[in-house]
């Protein structure tokens, strides 16, 4: 038995009082794991991690981080907890150099740590290194995913939490995100993704959850995952004939 | 008696002239969600407009052009109206704040005008033998200020019922959607700029005929009766009456008003002559804290129309913004 | 044309300009024009004021520092009087401006502030009465220095004290850690917090620096020309005018659009007369809105 870093359990949240989009989800990440929510739009998936990050109020369950309770924890503290998270979009500050944009997130480092720090980040992403003085806006979107993700990790996360990385990404850019975080599992960085590019997503994925209702209903190994009938049904647009046919398949995934 | 009934025809005829602004800035904020911090500058340029046309001829200065009182409430509406277009078109195509900005110079250069260009306004000390109408029974007070009432009220009425009219019609809802999502306005481009443009142009105009109503009610005008205080006077008029409803505009300047002139009396009853006008500034004070007061706990006003949606906490708040990006 | 409006150009424009740092900071970083700036100034001189009174009480007349026309006391009396103007910032925006930046309309604020202002200005009037009223009254005589240009011993150390100033808010700002939370906080709020950027100690030293460089660009004010209430209000729109101008948000750009709205005011004034000071803001204004209303160094909002 793996060592639980993230517990998420019976999550309800939203933006509105009374209104939540996120429905009694619970979900967990082992250590070392790359986990990936997967589900229809609209089923809770972003609001889902953004409500782990502090994004969005949670009223009512349980986010437990190496056995922490940070349910309450402001956003701004989260990455001295441990959690990382990169936004989907607008996760880089665009009129700040690539430099910058590192060194404003090394605020928790110790001010002697930040320097080398960053020089690690450089060495792990070569790119971001040749563009160190270009403002971040002028990135390519792949390198702008590269300065979101390192900004993220510059502050040893025990969890590196991201919403949708290939969200708008050309199909080259999406195989060098996915192999980047393949890389970064290996060094031994926990990861919990929401995606909705399911396949690439599963073949870097030990486990993965679908999320439909802002209720996880389905989780299972990713290597499965992929030829159950209930991602056929979400990503295929297959519809169930009957209504029966899709519980019969969400106890059936559950079993 | 008689004399009670004089000044309550007095008081409502100033109040109901405050209403009639009130109403331009409710059909400009209110309605449109534009940002008038400049209103002074429009109600003079009306006052001045009507007082330039109406007045005889004075050698001193351009004009008068001694031509009737309709003509010169007519021009103050289109002048005004003319300046708050040009505001608006320079400024509605950015964020508010840039309006707000731009009417607050408004008034600035307006006053400036009105102290400065001696040729034009008179300078500081004003133009003075604006024609009142029934100016002939100004020897039976009673009857002068009744009829000036009745004038103001039948200017009011009219103008609450188009403003009632206009708001429910087709223009109206436009306005409001547009109000409701201001970068949806800003990118629906030209069209809804136009409506916007249009909507701050009408309420300059009526915040004009507001200020030619009052020249001709008091007959002199001088640059100080335009200072910033009178935007202040006003918006609190318009919050505490409750923007978006015409009706609590009017309600809201009477009422505010009545504070105003009662602690006004207040204070010269209760203060030395020489210590009024540190009391007066008290009494802006109060005003003051009071918008801020009513901003904080119920931003819609008093008798403001239905609550907007209630405020949460700051995480709520900052993520709502994030995800409409 | 004599080169005098230089020098006024020049004093004027920094005047404007340590107070448009604040404007374009809080419109930035708080996202809503302040109205109430142009008061802080004006609480902040009579503050300095005051101190100046008090430490005259205590220590008796004490001589200026030769050449300038104060002495120490208005130095210290300047440090306690920007204290105090930042805390009376940090303390409007805890009971006022904090709350109104979570309503929906972000115009709200900008209405609350117009308020605050009109109460803030009234009550200094309460206060210290609307007469004008001066740090020194001792007349200065200004030194020849070439081109026909005439400078007094003031002007050049508060000219070197603007400079100083703003060179420390940049570096501050650019080169900090503090600075650069201040820049994310300005381009993206929400990332700024996934960043771990504390939101709330960001919002204060926004307040603190743009209220104590609006305390000292009242106090300059107050040492060259007077101290009245209405002395920030009247510096409201030359403040947003330089703010704009020099684009929002940046704070070189602020103090450029200062000496340029400085130099053309002084300009104006030899050329068509002080009583048309106050357009020249307003001209320049709408010149910006209407060609670049990014400013010169403005960057187009998201």
């Amino acid at each position: 038995m793996s060592e639980t870093v993230l517990d998420v359990s019976d999550l309800e949240a939203g933006y509105e009082p009374g209104v939540s989009i996120v429905r009694g989800a619970s979900i967990t990440v082992d250590k070392g794991e790359i986990v990936v929510v997967l589900g229809p739009n609209g089923a809770g998936k972003s609001s889902l991690i953004k409500a782990i990050a502090g994004l969005v109020p949670i009223s009512r369950g349980k986010v437990l981080l190496d056995g922490k309770d940070i349910t309450a924890a402001p956003a701004h503290t989260m990455v001295r907890l441990g959690l990382a998270f990169v936004p989907q979009t607008e996760n880089v500050f665009p009129r700040m150099s690539v430099e910058d944009n590192l060194k404003v997130a090394c605020g928790i480092l110790e001010r002697r740590q930040a320097p080398a720090r960053i020089e690690e980040m450089y060495a792990a992403f070569p790119d971001l290194l040749r563009q160190r003085r270009t403002p971040a806006g002028n990135l390519s979107g792949g390198q702008r995913q590269m300065l979101a993700v390192a900004r993220a990790l510059i502050v040893h996360p025990k969890v590196l939490v991201l919403d949708e990385p290939s969200a708008g990404l050309s199909p080259k850019f999406v195989s060098m995100v996915f192999e980047m975080l393949s890389d970064i599992r290996k060094s031994g960085v926990t990861i919990l993704l929401v995606e909705q590019n399911a396949k690439a997503a599963l073949a870097i994925g030990d486990r993965a959850y679908v999320l439909v209702e802002g209720k996880e209903r389905h989780q299972g190994a990713a290597s499965t995952l992929w030829d159950d009938p209930v991602i056929a049904e979400l990503y295929l647009g297959q519809r169930p004939l009957r209504k029966d046919s899709a519980r019969h398949t969400e106890t059936g995934g559950a079993a | 008696m008689i004399d009670l009934v004089g000044y309550g025809a007095f008081f409502l005829t100033t109040a109901l002239i405050f209403s009639l602004v009130t109403l331009g800035l409710n059909l400009q904020w209110g309605l449109t969600g534009l940002f008038n911090v400049g209103l002074a500058g429009f109600v003079a340029i009306g006052a001045y407009t009507s007082a330039l046309l109406t007045t005889p001829d004075d050698p001193a200065r351009l004009g008068g052009f001694g031509l009737p009182i309709l003509i010169g409430w007519l021009g103050a509406m289109f002048v005004g109206g003319i300046a708050a277009a040009l505001t608006g078109i320079a400024t509605l195509r950015l964020r508010s704040d840039y309006l707000a900005i731009t009417t607050f110079g408004v008034a600035v250069v307006v006053q400036l005008v009105a102290l400065n260009a001696q040729k034009l306004t008179g300078g500081p000390f004003g133009i003075g033998f604006i024609p009142r109408p029934f100016g002939g029974l100004a020897e039976t007070p009673l009857l002068f200020n009744l009829s000036n009432l009745a004038i103001v009220s039948a200017v009011t009425l009219a103008a609450y019922l188009a403003l009632e009219h206009l708001t429910r019609s087709p223009w109206g809802r436009v306005l409001k959607a547009l109000r409701e999502d201001e970068r949806a306005a800003i990118s629906l481009g030209k069209s809804a700029r136009f409506y916007r443009i249009q909507a701050f142009a009408v309420g300059g105009a009526i915040m004009a005929l507001a200020g030619a109503l009052q020249a001709h009610f008091i007959g002199f005008i001088a640059p100080d009766n335009y200072l910033s205080i009178l935007t202040f006077q006003v918006w609190v008029m318009l919050i505490v009456g409750g923007s978006g409803s015409n009706a609590g505009a009017i309600a809201g300047s009477v009422l505010v008003w009545a504070i105003w002139a009662g602690s006004g009396a207040l204070t010269s009853v209760l203060f030395a002559p020489e210590q009024q006008a540190r009391a007066a500034s008290l009494q802006i004070v109060a005003i003051g804290v009071m918008l801020c007061v009513i901003l904080l706990v119920r931003p819609n006003g008093i008798f403001g129309e239905r609550p907007r949606r209630a405020r949460f906490g700051k995480r709520t708040k900052a993520t709502a913004s994030e995800s409409g990006s | 044309m004599s080169l005098q409006f230089v020098v006024d150009g020049l004093l004027t424009g920094s005047m404007i300009g340590l107070g448009a740092i604040g404007v374009t900071l809080t419109y930035s970083i708080l996202r809503f024009s302040n109205f109430a700036h142009g008061d802080f100034m004006a609480w902040g001189t009579y503050a300095t004021l005051a101190v100046v009174g008090a430490i005259a009480a205590m220590f008796g007349k004490v001589a200026p520092i030769a050449p300038l026309s104060f002495g120490w006391p208005l130095i210290v009396a300047l440090v306690v009087g920007a204290v105090f103007t930042a805390l009376l910032a940090l303390l409007l925006d805890k009971v006022l401006f904090s709350r109104l930046r979570k309503q929906e309309q972000a115009i709200i604020a900008v209405m609350g502030s117009f308020g605050a202002s009109m109460a803030l200005r009234s009550l200094l009037e309460f206060i210290f009465t609307s007469r004008p009223t001066y740090f020194s009254r001792a007349i200065q005589i200004a030194m020849p220095v070439g081109f026909g240009i005439r400078i007094t011993p003031d002007q050049i150390a508060l000219l070197l004290l603007t400079a100083a100033l703003v060179l420390g808010v940049h570096l501050l700002t650019t080169r900090t850690q503090t600075g650069r939370s201040m820049q994310a906080m300005s381009q993206n709020p929400a990332l700024a917090r996934v960043a771990g950027i504390d939101v709330a100690s960001v919002v204060r030293v926004t307040w603190v620096i743009g209220a104590s460089l609006a305390c000292v660009a009242g106090v300059m004010i107050g040492v060259l020309v007077q101290i009245r209430p209405l002395m920030g209000f009247d510096m409201l729109l030359p403040m947003f005018a330089a703010a704009i101008l020099g684009g929002i948000g940046s704070i070189p750009g602020a103090v450029l659009g200062g000496l340029i709205i400085g130099l053309a005011e002084a300009g104006a004034v030899q050329l068509i007369g002080a009583e048309w000071r106050a357009a020249v803001s307003f001209i320049i204004l709408m010149a910006v809105l209407i060609v670049r209303p990014i400013g010169l160094f403005g960057v187009r909002e998201r």
